[in-house]
């Protein structure tokens, strides 16, 4: 099945047993609060299992010119010491051009170079963890440290033009912004900072590893398990097949296992070696250097109207770091393409090579940190012209896409933004800064849009029904949480005319069928299109066994009824059962229909006017993300981004400190993520929306939509309640002190 | 984390016993901050002696009116006392705002005394520190310094303490009272008892090699309105930026008296007992409220991140006075 054409009427409109869209408990969510949902490092598997830990680099650029692991050798239990010395030979890094990122080669301990801090330099396997942690403090490492480059504003100058790819160009251009801005009445032109992010997932990065024959099965913790397979294989110098990846349950993932990490590579070396199961977890300090985070940026926003609130150009270009070694950027100007009309507009990204650690997708890679700027942009803008912030908002809704000239497949912004602003009570808002006062609080109220392009990858998926009319789904899919097994259940429920109880969903594992596992809101879609496909050829092959048209036959029950004929799937499948294979791939209607889910942000905080702090109050957000599949895990994706958004706005900060080239504040105690105090009732809400361009389940992604643009809401909020506008994020109490001091 | 040996005390006697027998050992009371630290080796303690099965877990009226806490004493434990909360109310609001409902449930309040700076080079071995290892320099000096000292710092040392209830102690006049390693006792002022980092930031305290702490002790209660205001970058689950213990008896808008005790501010909970007296029989407002940080904040500098903490505490103590 290909998406070239809208996606036609089917049994999920039909939705005959009520499934698509009932707030279904997860499936898992048992095993779950019982512990029985393992994670790798809790898999007990491929026998008595040792454990190893990394030795970091402890410095940012260099190399090593020497190491001894003599006494670390000889620590108790001690099995192993690898360091570039006796590390097995592996496939060079890169390339730096492959089409997926995440399947590149990715050697460890290959030479003695030292390319970012924290970069492993040796690995010890012991009988124990704690003997192994013990032991790795035994090895003596001497540098010969080169000077490096870590941070963004004093590089600016040899940043350079990420090359396009096949998702994303860098730059784009639409008229003539420069003439048009300065030419414009109004006028705003302003810079806005985001700090360095770490994922914080809760579940760290973690890998059993073992060889059984000349296959190394790993488990570990991956989003993207085709990619890891192909890592491995790569990295090792083994063919794919050689290579199973299993991930059946996973604490998080948030960008930050799309990749996988030195825990993986070095536990499948290891155990290579010693012949024995390797298990290695990283410490949470050592999550924030040997995995990703994402870059800060500079973001320069421009934007000119005319005095009745008409855009006429908008601009925003913005500088990221990648590792030197690496290409990645953030995409924080991708949003301002397509979210409001304008005749000229221009948007640019650049890079500045660092030598940090590699950066990465975070949490709504692009969106979520543009919007920070593009939506208080906006709200500064709306102000100078006098205007309500959704005013101005109505005023420059396109009714193409901007950029691209094409219709959107559904934009429900408008709607989003009224619905909220009647639910929120947006109306009684004081437009005055300070207007609101309670002791010796200021309140205020701030809104913004929220914006996530939508996206349809190749996907396949395996079915087999048994003779005990139990429907078998297998996909290398994975559920980091968010409900995939939970959704994915449901839509094999419905097509089937099942109950929940009789499907087993089986993913996580490489050997089941290729998907693109979870990532950039996609994963729903693409697995979920490619269950459909499946299901929707096991149905035709059950009806055709009953001897009517598919078209004419309804599954429901149990049974498949239809043209006068009806019979239970179990006396149709007989004792051999009856499979199925399916299969999604994006097509046309991707190209001819621009893809996002919209939505709109309301937030209310109090600043205390004596010390600065800000208080979230309440936060309501309204969202079109076309089906829902289950409004309790949809609810529970957009209030978990919302978090984020609060995060992102008021807390997360990872802190380099240039001297070193590290990350000072390396755990959770110095890395701020809001605490259950930090977050009053917030509120989720989605409108109707079926979107056919989008994928034969009408569904837009969710999982990063409410992110987008919430910190923002929050940012415009606390300039409402005290006059203090920030630009340079996260809003801590002395960047409200120092703005109430002027 | 190396490797240690471990025994159980099942008397003071013995505890100072086992302390004496094996030099540069450590007690573990609830180990909220040893093991962490021992995990990095921030910590490496050859020897641990598990003093939880001493007792030292009463709270107890003394003659003179007021109240003496067993070092034992969980901070939860502490913190919900009817007679904490209705005659020492600073001490339990302090001890509120501070880490979790799980750290509180296991955290001593002996070992509360005793925590170490949350300084992140102090938590790095990899980094220099003179208060982990005297001589190697002080990296905050000129690093990320957000959360650090503005008074009674050192070239060698600019890290805070961070405890919260150790504010409302100091606020409270509190004693400590050890057992020395001869099998003496002792009661130190709580002013005396947490040292300011001057040439030797490794040494924190005025305890002696193998003297434990053995109880707190209250004076009788103060009059006035107890406040505890924490100012942080979180609303929980974090430390200080500062905080402000204060016990203030004000009516009709004047100040009979008022103490107040700081904490994310030095090495030890501060406090200046000559702004305290300017008060007395002062108006609430503005005017006092400044007279009185002037004295506190007298000799502060900031670090660069952290200039933002002598402005904040002055706001913050004219909140405090006015509020109260």
């Amino acid at each position: 099945m290909d998406m070239n054409q809208p996606a036609p009427s089917n049994a999920l409109d039909d939705n005959r047993q009520g499934l698509m869209g009932k707030p279904v408990d997860r499936v898992d969510g048992r095993l779950k609060v019982m512990g029985k949902a393992t994670y790798a490092h809790e898999t007990q598997e491929g026998g008595q299992p040792t454990y190893g830990f990394i030795v970091e680099a402890t410095i940012a650029k260099g190399t090593i010119t020497e190491i001894d692991a003599s006494a670390a050798e000889q620590g108790a239990g001690v099995l192993l010491v690898m360091t570039h010395k006796n590390a097995p030979r592996q496939a060079p890094w890169g390339p730096l051009t492959a089409p997926d990122r995440f399947a590149r080669s990715t050697p460890q301990l290959a030479d003695n170079r030292i390319e970012y801090y924290g970069q492993p330099v040796a690995f010890v396997v012991a009988q124990s963890f704690e003997q192994a942690r013990s032991a790795s403090r035994l090895i003596k490492v001497r540098y010969a440290s080169a000077p490096g480059e870590f941070e963004l504003a004093p590089n600016l100058a040899k940043a350079s033009k990420p090359a396009d790819d096949a998702f994303q160009k860098a730059d784009s251009i639409v008229g003539e912004f420069e003439p048009a801005f300065t030419a414009a009445p109004v006028k705003f032109d302003a810079t806005f900072t985001t700090p360095f992010h770490v994922h914080a997932q809760m579940e760290p990065h973690a890998t059993l590893a073992y060889w059984k024959d000349s296959r190394v099965i790993i488990h570990c913790s991956s989003q993207l398990l085709e990619s890891a397979q192909k890592a491995v294989a790569a990295t090792l110098q083994i063919a794919p097949e050689q290579v199973r990846i299993i991930s059946r349950y996973i604490g998080g993932g948030f960008g930050g296992k799309l990749g996988i990490y030195s825990d993986v590579f070095l536990s499948a070396m290891a155990a290579r070696v010693l012949k024995r199961p390797v298990k290695t977890a990283l410490t949470r300090q050592q999550m924030f250097h040997v995995t990703a985070h994402r870059s800060d940026t500079i973001q320069r926003v421009r934007i000119g109207a005319t005095r009745d609130g008409r855009l006429t150009a908008i601009g925003h270009e913005t500088w990221s770091h990648s590792a030197r070694f690496d290409n990645f950027y953030e995409s924080a100007s991708a949003q301002t393409r397509t979210l409001y009309a304008a005749p000229n507009r221009m948007t640019t990204h650049r890079s500045v090579a660092l030598d940090l650690p590699i950066s990465e997708s975070t949490r709504a890679p692009g969106e979520s940190v543009g919007m920070l700027a593009l939506e208080q942009a906006m709200d500064e803008l709306a102000e100078q012209l006098g205007l309500d912030p959704i005013e101005l908002r109505l005023r420059n809704e396109p009714t193409m896409d901007p950029e691209q000239g094409i219709p959107f497949s559904s934009r429900q912004l408008v709607a989003c933004m009224r619905d909220g602003a009647r639910r929120f009570g947006w109306a009684k808002r004081n437009a005055k800064p300070k207007g609101t006062s309670e002791g010796a609080l200021w309140v205020g109220m701030g809104m913004a849009a929220a914006t996530r392009g939508n996206s349809l990858l190749p996907s396949k998926c395996g079915v087999a029904l048994d003779k005990a009319g139990v429907l078998t789904v297998r996909m290398a899919m994975t559920d980091i949480g968010t409900g995939s097994y939970t959704v994915l259940t449901q839509i094999a429920a419905e097509m089937l005319g099942v109950p929940m109880s009789q499907v087993r969903m089986l993913l996580g594992d490489s050997d089941y069928p290729e998907t693109p596992g979870s990532g950039g809101s996609f994963g729903a879609a693409s697995a979920g299109s490619g269950l459909f496909d499946a299901c929707t050829n096991l149905r035709e092959k059950l009806a055709r066994k009953l001897g009517i048209n598919v078209a004419d036959a309804t599954f429901e029950g149990g049974r498949v009824s239809g043209a006068g004929k009806s019979a239970t799937l179990t006396s149709l499948v007989g004792k051999v059962g009856m499979d199925a294979v399916g299969e999604i791939k994006p097509g046309a209607m991707g190209k001819k229909f621009s893809q996002q889910a919209y939505g709109a942000h309301f937030a209310e905080v109090s600043v205390d006017r004596n010390t600065g702090e800000i208080q979230l109050r309440r936060m309501l957000g309204v969202f079109a993300a076309g089906r829902i599949l289950n409004i309790k895990t949809a609810t529970s994706q957009a209030t978990g981004a919302m978090i984020w958004g609060v995060g992102a706005a008021l807390h997360e900060h990872a802190v380099v400190d240039p001297r070193y080239g590290y990350f000072v504040n390396h755990d959770l105690a110095g890395y701020h993520v809001p605490s259950h105090a930090d977050i009053p009732a917030i509120e989720a809400h989605f409108l109707p929306e079926v979107d056919d361009k989008a994928n034969p389940l009408k569904i837009k992604g969710v999982g990063e939509l409410g992110i987008c643009g919430a910190g923002a809401a929050i940012a415009n909020a606390v300039y409402n309640a005290c006059g203090v506008r920030i630009r340079e994020f996260p809003l801590t109490l002395d960047k409200v002190l120092a703005g109430l001091k002027s | 984390m190396k490797t240690f040996t471990y025994e159980r005390a099942d008397s003071i006697s013995d505890a100072l016993r086992a302390a004496g027998a094996n030099p540069g050992a450590k007690f573990i009371a609830g180990g909220t901050n040893l093991l962490d630290l021992m995990k990095l080796e921030v910590e490496a303690p050859a020897h641990l002696i598990d003093i939880n099965r001493l007792g030292l877990d009463q709270i107890e009226p003394t003659a003179d009116g007021g109240l003496r806490i067993g070092a034992m004493v969980r901070n939860a434990e502490l913190a919900a006392d009817p007679r904490v909360r209705k005659n020492y109310a600073v001490l339990s609001r302090a001890l509120l705002s501070g880490a979790s409902g799980q750290l509180r449930n296991k955290a001593t309040t002996g070992g509360n005394l005793l925590q170490r700076t949350r300084c992140d080079y102090f938590y790095d071995t990899a980094r220099p520190c003179n208060k982990r290892t005297p001589g190697t320099g002080c990296s905050a000096l000129q690093g990320y310094n957000r959360m650090h000292a503005v008074l009674g710092t050192s070239e060698q040392c600019i890290a805070v303490h961070p405890s919260d209830m150790a504010v409302a102690m100091r606020v409270l006049d509190a004693q400590v009272e050890t057992a020395t390693a001869k099998g003496g006792k002792r009661f130190i002022p709580i002013a005396d008892f947490h040292r300011l980092p001057g040439t030797t930031p490794e040494v924190e305290t005025s305890l002696q090699p193998g003297e434990m702490i053995t109880a707190v002790t209250l004076p009788p209660p103060l009059p006035g309105r107890h406040v505890y205001r924490k100012v942080r970058d979180r609303a929980s689950y974090a430390f200080a930026l500062i905080s402000v213990a204060a016990i203030v008896d004000a009516s009709a808008g004047r100040i009979r008296s008022a103490r107040f005790a700081f904490g994310g501010l030095a090495h030890k909970p501060w406090r200046v007992e000559a702004a305290e007296t300017n008060l007395t029989d002062a108006a609430v407002g503005p005017a006092s409220s400044n007279v009185a940080a002037d004295r506190v904040l007298a000799g502060a500098r900031g670090y660069g991140h952290n200039d933002f903490k002598i402005p904040l505490l002055r706001r913050t103590l004219r909140a405090v006075l006015t509020e109260a």
